[in-house]
C-alpha cells in the first residue's frame, strides 16, 4: 500500500513536469514568433540583448498569468506595433503577402500545364 | 497568337516582382515606433527606489496634471548627457519627474545619483526590464511626457535643447 502511495506520487511529480513542458514550448513558439526590435533579423527567441531577456522573462510572466497565446501577441501589438511579430495578421494590408504564394502557386500550375501537358495532346 | 501569349504574360509577372522588390526594399526596415502616441498609459506596480515599497500606477498619475516619465540606467552613457536637461524640467513649475530605473544594480544607481544629482521626484525600479515593455520601451533612455493618463510625447534616445524647448511649451 505504501509502496503504491509512493508510485502516485511520483505518477503526479512526472505530470506536473509534462504540464511545465508544454508551457515551456508554448513559450518558446511565442519568442520565436517575436521580432527582436532591437537586432533586426533576429526572434527574440535567439536574441540575447537587454530588450530580448526582457521581452522573455515577460511572456513567461504572462503564461502563468494565464494569458492565452493570442493575448500576448495582442498586447505586444498595442506597445510595438504589428512589426514586432513575424507572422503578420491577415488584414487588408497584408492580404497580398499571404495571397501571393497561392497565386504564384496557381499561375505556375497552369503554365505547367499549358507547356507539357495541354501540348501532348 | 499562341507562342506570343507566353513570353508576354511572363515578361508581365517579372515586372511585377520586380516592382514588388523595388517598393519592398526601398521601404525602410527600421523600427519606428510613432504610431504610440495619444495612447493611454498602461498600469503596472513596481518597487520605489529608496524606501523599497510597492507602488501602482494609479496611485502615481493624477490627472490634471504633468508628468515626464524617463527611463535611465547608470550604465546607459547617453543618460549622463541628458541629465542635465532632466535638471532643467525639475525647475520648471506644474511637471513631477518620474524615473524608472531599468536593469541596474542599486548602489551603482545611487553613486550615479549622488554624482549628478537627484532631478526625480519618484523612482520607480525596474530590474527585470519587464515594466518598461509595458510602456512600449525598448533601450534607454527615452521619455515620455503624460498628461490626463494619456502618453503626449515620446522621445527615444537622450533629451537635448530643441526637445527641452518643444515640451516646455507643450506644459504651459
Amino acid at each position: 500500500m505504501k509502496l503504491l502511495r509512493f508510485m502516485l506520487v511520483i505518477l503526479l511529480i512526472c505530470n506536473f513536469n509534462v504540464l511545465k513542458a508544454e508551457n515551456k514550448n508554448l513559450e518558446i513558439k511565442i519568442n520565436k514568433n517575436l521580432r527582436c526590435l532591437i537586432c533586426q533579423g533576429q526572434s527574440v527567441h535567439d536574441s540575447d540583448s537587454e530588450f530580448a531577456n526582457s521581452l522573455k522573462i515577460l511572456v513567461k510572466q504572462k503564461l502563468d498569468d494565464g494569458y492565452e497565446e493570442e493575448e500576448i501577441y495582442n498586447f505586444l501589438k498595442n506597445r510595438y506595433g504589428e512589426w514586432i511579430l513575424y507572422e503578420p495578421k491577415f488584414s487588408k494590408n497584408t492580404y497580398f503577402l499571404w495571397l501571393l504564394p497561392i497565386l504564384m502557386f496557381v499561375v505556375g500550375g497552369a503554365i505547367i500545364l499549358k507547356l507539357f501537358i495541354l501540348k501532348k495532346n | 497568337m499562341k507562342v506570343k501569349f507566353f513570353p508576354s504574360f511572363l515578361f508581365l509577372i517579372l515586372i511585377l516582382i520586380f516592382l514588388i522588390f523595388y517598393k519592398g526594399l526601398n521601404k525602410s526596415n527600421i523600427y519606428s515606433p510613432d504610431n504610440i502616441i495619444e495612447k493611454k498609459i498602461p498600469s503596472f506596480s513596481g518597487k520605489q527606489f529608496y524606501n523599497n515599497l510597492y507602488i501602482t500606477s494609479e496611485e502615481i498619475f493624477d490627472e490634471e496634471k504633468f508628468y515626464l516619465m524617463n527611463i535611465w540606467a547608470s550604465w546607459c552613457v547617453p543618460c549622463r548627457e541628458e541629465h542635465s536637461f532632466l535638471m532643467k524640467f525639475k525647475k520648471l513649475d506644474g511637471l513631477e519627474i518620474i524615473g524608472l530605473n531599468y536593469k541596474d544594480k542599486n548602489e551603482n544607481a545611487k553613486t550615479f545619483l549622488s554624482e549628478l544629482k537627484d532631478p526625480y521626484d519618484l523612482i520607480i525600479v525596474d530590474r527585470d526590464g519587464t515594466i518598461a515593455i509595458e510602456w512600449g520601451a525598448y533601450g534607454v533612455p527615452e521619455t515620455f511626457l503624460i498628461y490626463d493618463k494619456k502618453i503626449v510625447k515620446k522621445v527615444i534616445g537622450p533629451l537635448n535643447d530643441d526637445l527641452f524647448f518643444e515640451i516646455k511649451d507643450l506644459i504651459k
